[in-house]
């Protein structure tokens, strides 16, 4: 089954509109659809097919050359070689977890994301968690709303963000654009009087911030540790029990990049046994799914992998995917190429 | 008025009983925490009203000749009756932020000093502020709820927050607090402008000379000024008018500020988007309507203490009153004037 395509815009059909193949709709495209509607290009909607993805891709997806990916339909090295022509794969969100991206190198498929709409929305969301976790603004709203104020008066004082505080930041492999965002994070809480320092594969000379180089030293050093890299072999439970022992009973983590960065299992252990201070989370290792025993924790803030997003956000993704796909089928610059480092 | 000066060779030949009084009212938030010898010095006692089975008027006539100074959290107020009663008062010093619980009018007259907390919570204010702002646009509280009740998988997606970046904030007061408080929103790309009694001549920021005004031009206030007679009830309706559907107001002040019947009103009603609260105008209620709303935000009046504040004020209080006893010049003095 071919794309179903409004009457009026059956007659671009003709001419010969280059395809997009998208296997499962990203959420933004169900949201949006009409902001995907380009003169430039046309959408190959698979999911509307009755065939299964392999044969639809072989039947029908031969000459296309790019793909619009998300979580639900990721890009594998399966899917690739069923894609002979294809050389460019966009995806609508920030992560990129979900393409092969070594096998897109290693066929020289250029990759491009929309990491750099959600920095600043990102950015505040982390800020905000954090505040939350530690002046315990979510925990003294329950108190009030519960109606226990006037019975109990006092209440259990949260720990000021100190003068001292300590940010980590860990840099993806791919893109060193995406660094715009861990300086989005960096650039407030400096305004609030923090001290940042990061971690990074490499130490980046035009960063004004203290390197380390491993994330177990960083978290020796440090009193919070802010998750905002990507989703890599590399960094999948990186943050592990040694490195949250290392952040302390005082320490505080706030991860709104993927669950799966964190050891989820021993986070939860760490936080049941006092281990680290607590913990703001709005991405988990299997959502919605979320650890039973965080639901009943004062010290833990959770939000359900939203807190990054606003409406602003989603348009301006949009736009910047759609931006993406019309320069590359006028051999323009891609406008948020993923660069390898 | 002199105080007594205790030079340290008195002290060491004097006994206890020979430093001078410092009246407590209330137990203050930090002896419960931390003790009853957390503010103690060596060149000063405390007389503790609250421990004598004496109504307070009988208590202070009786105590009259001793007390040279008061010490007041803010949980107790500082009243024109008290001070007549205290031929011997030199100095109020205040733990708390705000000084509206300071007959300050009755100090002037009576030529007795201020000590304050300083600039010392501006910072923890201010991110407390921030903090709600953040709460209420992100719909960070409302959605810990949700996660928290299992309702994300069973019911699935919590709807959209709203974004910072680009949003143009309002404060009320752009004293220390509200300095504060644009510092750190400038870092989240908002836009800032103030209200303030006067124009700030070395400020980037844009004035307005009325809350109305302020609040028409705004998508978020920032309630950072203290109360005043003036200030009293000064987000009345047609400034929640003008802010409109789309705008967010934050208090961390003083609750009768804002005519809270009215602020209730219109959230109740949808006509303004959200609220963070710390204070309120008759705590520790709290009204009822507000608990059923999922775009408020509320403490209670806690926001701005954290366990550092506390040992920082702590050290400033003594500090002020040895200063006071020394005559040397108060490490935090309020101006009385005007």
């Amino acid at each position: 089954m071919e794309s179903q395509l409004p009457q009026e815009r059956s007659k671009l059909r003709t001419k010969d509109l280059p395809q997009v193949l998208v296997m499962k709709p990203p959420p933004l495209l169900t949201l949006f659809e009409d902001k995907f509607i380009s003169t430039k290009f046309q959408l190959l909607k698979a999911w509307e097919s009755t065939l299964p993805l392999d044969q639809f891709l072989t039947t029908y997806a031969g000459s296309v050359r790019a793909v619009l990916c998300s979580g639900a339909s990721p890009v594998t090295p399966h899917i690739i070689r069923l894609l002979p022509s294809v050389q460019f794969v966009v995806t609508a969100s920030a992560g990129i977890n979900h393409i092969d991206l070594n096998e897109c190198r290693r066929l020289g498929i250029a990759v491009a994301n929309a990491a750099a709409v959600f920095s600043d929305d990102a950015a505040d969301a982390a800020v905000g968690l954090l505040i939350d976790v530690l002046r315990k603004i979510s925990v003294a709203d329950r108190f009030v709303r519960r109606g226990l104020w006037p019975a109990m008066g006092d209440y259990p004082f949260g720990s000021k963000v100190i003068i001292s505080l300590f940010v980590c930041f860990t840099q993806e492999s791919w893109d060193c654009r995406t660094w715009k965002h861990r300086s989005a994070v960096a650039k407030r809480l400096e305004a609030f009087g923090c001290t940042v320092l990061y971690n990074s594969r490499k130490p980046k000379p035009w960063v004004p911030y203290p390197f380390y180089s491993n994330v177990h030293e960083l978290a020796c050093g440090s009193d919070v540790l802010v998750v905002c890299c990507g989703l890599t072999a590399e960094t999948r439970h990186m943050i592990n029990r040694e490195v949250m022992v290392a952040l302390g009973k005082q320490g505080i983590i706030v991860n709104v990049a993927r669950g799966a960065i964190i050891d989820e299992k021993e986070m939860v252990v760490c936080l049941v046994h006092g281990e680290i201070g607590g913990a703001a989370l709005d991405v988990f290792e299997n959502e919605p799914d979320v650890p039973k025993q965080l639901l009943q924790l004062d010290n833990v803030v959770l939000t359900p992998h939203r807190a990054v997003f606003t409406p602003e956000g989603f348009m301006a993704a949009c736009d910047l995917v759609v931006a993406n796909l019309e320069a590359f089928f006028e051999d323009k610059p891609l406008l948020s190429p993923l660069i390898d480092e | 008025m002199k105080a007594t000066a205790m030079t340290s060779e008195n002290q060491s030949r004097h006994s206890q009983s020979d430093l001078p009084y410092v009246l407590i009212l209330k137990p203050p938030p930090s002896f419960l925490l931390f003790g009853d010898h957390f503010l103690d010095s060596s060149k000063f006692q405390y007389l503790k009203a609250y421990e004598s089975p004496l109504p307070l008027p009988q208590f202070l006539q009786e105590h009259a000749q001793s007390v040279q100074a008061i010490f007041s959290s803010g949980l107790a107020p500082v009243t024109a009756e008290t001070i007549r009663l205290l031929p011997r008062l030199g100095l109020v010093v205040t733990t708390s932020q705000g000084l509206n619980h300071i007959d300050l009018t009755e100090c002037r007259r009576r030529g007795i000093a201020v000590a304050g907390a300083g600039t010392i919570l501006s910072a923890d204010c201010a991110d407390s502020a921030v903090g709600f702002l953040i709460d209420v646009l992100r719909k960070i509280s409302a959605a810990n709820r949700y996660v928290k009740q299992g309702l994300w998988s069973s019911q699935g997606a919590y709807p959209l927050g709203y974004k910072l970046g680009g949003k143009r904030v309002g404060i009320v007061g752009l004293g220390s607090i509200g300095t504060e408080v644009a510092k750190r929103l400038d870092a989240f790309g908002c836009s800032i402008s103030y209200n303030s009694r006067s124009k700030k001549p070395l400020v980037p920021y844009t004035f307005y000379p009325n809350v109305v005004e302020l609040a028409a031009n705004c998508d978020a206030l920032i309630i950072c000024c203290a109360l005043t007679d003036e200030t009293h009830h000064l987000i009345n309706k047609e400034v929640l008018s003008a802010l409109g559907k789309d705008g967010v107001i934050i208090n961390i002040a003083r609750g009768p500020i804002v005519d809270e019947k009215e602020l209730v009103r219109c959230l109740v009603k949808g006509e303004i988007r959200g609220a963070g609260l710390d204070v309120f105008e008759h705590e520790p209620d709290v009204p009822v309507e507000l608990f059923a709303l999922d775009n408020v935000v509320m403490s209670p009046h806690c926001a701005v203490l954290t366990t550092e504040s506390f040992e920082d004020l702590g050290k400033l209080m003594v500090g002020n009153i040895e200063a006071f006893f020394s005559n040397e010049p108060l490490l935090t003095p309020v101006s009385l004037d005007g």
